[in-house]
């Protein structure tokens, strides 16, 4: 564990990787006790330029509404989403890959074909179908965020069972009578899970920004605002007021920057083989 | 070659067919009656429409009746009927087809000449400023959603500089005929395949320069360069045929992305595509025309990972087609 931190720490992408999430994660948790302008009211004269209030440090938009107020609580919805869409997805993707990876033969076809399926669907397009069909609110935008990205993960997962299931430990573990889920969760599993950290860190990126592009769409929680929601909204005005779509704009930019920063630096740190130069 | 293409071709009509079949399914999860879902917000105001289609999906049927009669229906290319656009579904997706053809076709091109010319830099140059400056710009395309690159776009080159027109296919009420319309219609691409095609570019500009060094490593690198071939010609010839493989395997997985990337784009510039329909089809709740774009968009990205698989086999020296 030191040993990770240490070249984690080395990679410079990583370390600003690891300060942008640093910063989104406490503006997210702190940042609405600190600015408690609740982002729906209306606390100016709409389109109030940016820097001219320090109250309302980014301005306000076509309703009067602070966009710096708007950025600080889209933070939690951005992260939130991107989180726990992405544990949603491990949870479908990892067991799917572990168990065709392991009992190989027509358990491994059957589940490679529908993990295939999934694949083959274009997933931005299903995600806008699931979320209109189910209605908009921030389940259906998690559970469809989770249904178009877990196919990469039982692929990975299923490669990776694949090649750890002929080690010597394995088969000593299987000699020795241990349940095929034992072997699984207790011996394959952990050994598998460092290029698993990795692509998952780059879900979390490609999640904020799917939920940000369906808040932009409209198919937001209207209950929640959003960065995606924002640029949406601001997006009819741009002639007028530029500040209202290009903040959350560079808001998803950075954390989604920061979180792929993440995924290079944990990759040169858990695959150090494939780290020289190149990647 | 033949039984390749036709394995290829049945594994993706199956395909099709079971997305044809989670469409069915789709309808049915969403709250409500089948036929009022099929209807739309609007249509299902309407009680003899909502009539025509439950007889004509056959809703009083039992379950498999119903699927069997919906497979039928789209098999024979009836996607339904549009109770909003007053149109069949069918139809309206077929007008708007070659727009968004053009759209993502010009935007790939782009993002594939230019990913590999760049990634080819980055990796030539490798460790020096230039190689950092790709490396880095490539991250913040890879960034950036792209809703938010085609308003800055527009932002940038509208309104600011008022260089390219912000919206639509070609200028409306002008007219044009010809080579003049042509360019009419390239001035307005410009921007829109731009967006759409810097995501995929900053992909295919990290993917190249990665595989790129990684086949350099390699022996046959190594043996031609004893050889005493000339530095161009590894570069060319050896390495660069070798590091796209990975690049074509990419574009593949990518076509769905591309199809996505399009709804976007085509929604922020007003692009007659099947992308804009699908955002108009959103914001009336008009779920058939919805589903109907879905199903189109599937199909496309099926044809296009056919082809892609094809490229494959023709850019990797090591797979050769038994005659």
């Amino acid at each position: 564990m030191k040993q990770f931190w240490k070249s984690m720490l080395k990679s410079p992408s990583g370390v600003i990787g690891l300060v942008i999430l640093l910063l989104a994660i406490s503006v997210a948790v702190f940042g609405p006790m600190l600015f408690p302008n609740s982002p729906w009211r209306m606390v100016q004269r709409p389109f109030l330029p940016p820097f001219t209030l320090s109250t309302v440090p980014l301005g306000t938009d076509a309703l009067g509404r602070d966009v710096f107020a708007g950025m600080i609580f889209g933070a939690r919805v951005s992260l939130l989403v991107g989180l726990v869409s992405t544990l949603v997805a491990l949870i479908v993707g990892v067991p799917i890959g572990a168990m065709a990876g392991y009992f190989g033969g027509k358990v491994d076809d059957a589940l490679m074909r529908f993990t295939e399926f999934f694949q083959t669907i274009p997933s931005f397009a299903l995600a806008i179908v699931l979320v209109a069909i189910l209605q908009p609110s921030i389940y259906s935008i998690v559970a469809s965020i989770a249904i178009v990205s877990w196919p990469p993960v039982a692929r990975l997962v299923r490669g990776e069972v694949l090649s750890l299931r002929t080690r010597e430990y394995v088969q000593a573990a299987v000699v020795t009578g241990q349940s095929n889920s034992w072997i699984i969760l207790r011996e394959i599993l952990p050994n598998a899970l460092s290029p698993v950290i990795v692509l998952a860190s780059l879900m979390v990126a490609t999640a904020i920004l799917l939920e940000s592009s369906l808040s932009f769409l409209g198919l937001g929680d209207p209950n929640l605002i959003s960065w995606g929601y924002m640029v949406g909204a601001g997006r009819t005005v741009i002639r007028q007021a530029w500040w209202i779509t290009v903040f959350p704009g560079v808001a998803i930019l950075i954390s989604v920057l920061g979180l792929n920063l993440i995924g290079e630096g944990l990759n040169d740190a858990l695959n150090p083989r494939l780290s020289r130069e190149g990647r | 070659m033949l039984s390749f293409v036709a394995q290829r071709v049945v594994k993706g009509v199956i395909v099709l067919l079971a997305i044809v079949v989670l469409n069915f399914f789709l309808i049915r999860l969403a709250p409500g009656d089948p036929a009022m879902v099929m209807a739309g917000e609007a249509g299902a105001t309407d009680q003899v429409f909502v009539k025509q289609l439950r007889e004509k999906f056959g809703l009083d049927k039992p379950l498999p009746e119903q699927l069997f009669i919906y497979v039928k229906g789209v098999v024979t290319l009836d996607l339904g009927f549009s109770f909003r656009q007053q149109a069949p579904v069918a139809k309206l997706i077929g007008e708007r087809l070659p727009a968004t053809l053009l759209l993502t076709l010009t935007a790939f091109a782009i993002s594939l000449a230019l990913g590999v010319l760049f990634g080819t830099f980055a990796a030539r140059f490798a460790g020096t400023f230039l190689d950092t400056a790709i490396t880095v710009f490539a991250l913040i395309f890879y960034a950036m959603p792209i809703f938010w690159v085609a308003l800055m776009g527009i932002l940038l080159f509208s309104v600011t500089m008022d260089w390219l027109p912000s919206f639509g296919y070609e200028t409306v009420g002008a007219n044009l005929t010809g080579p003049a319309h042509a360019l009419d219609v390239a001035k307005h691409l410009i921007m829109p395949a731009m967006t759409l095609g810097l995501f995929f570019m900053a992909t295919y500009t990290r993917m190249t320069r990665a595989s790129m060094l990684e086949v350099k490593r390699l022996d046959f690198v190594k043996t031609a360069r004893a050889k005493g071939l000339s530095d161009a010609v590894i570069q060319r010839r050896h390495v660069l045929r070798n590091a796209l493989l990975p690049v074509v395997t990419l574009a593949g997985v990518h076509s769905g992305t591309l199809i996505g990337g399009a709804v976007i784009t085509e929604t922020v510039f007003a692009w007659p595509g099947i992308g804009r329909l699908m955002y108009d089809a959103l914001l009336q709740r008009d779920y058939n025309l919805l589903l109907g774009v879905f199903v189109i968009c599937s199909a496309m990205v099926l044809i296009f990972n056919l082809i892609t698989d094809l490229v494959y086999r023709l850019v990797d020296p090591r797979i050769e087609f038994a005659s």
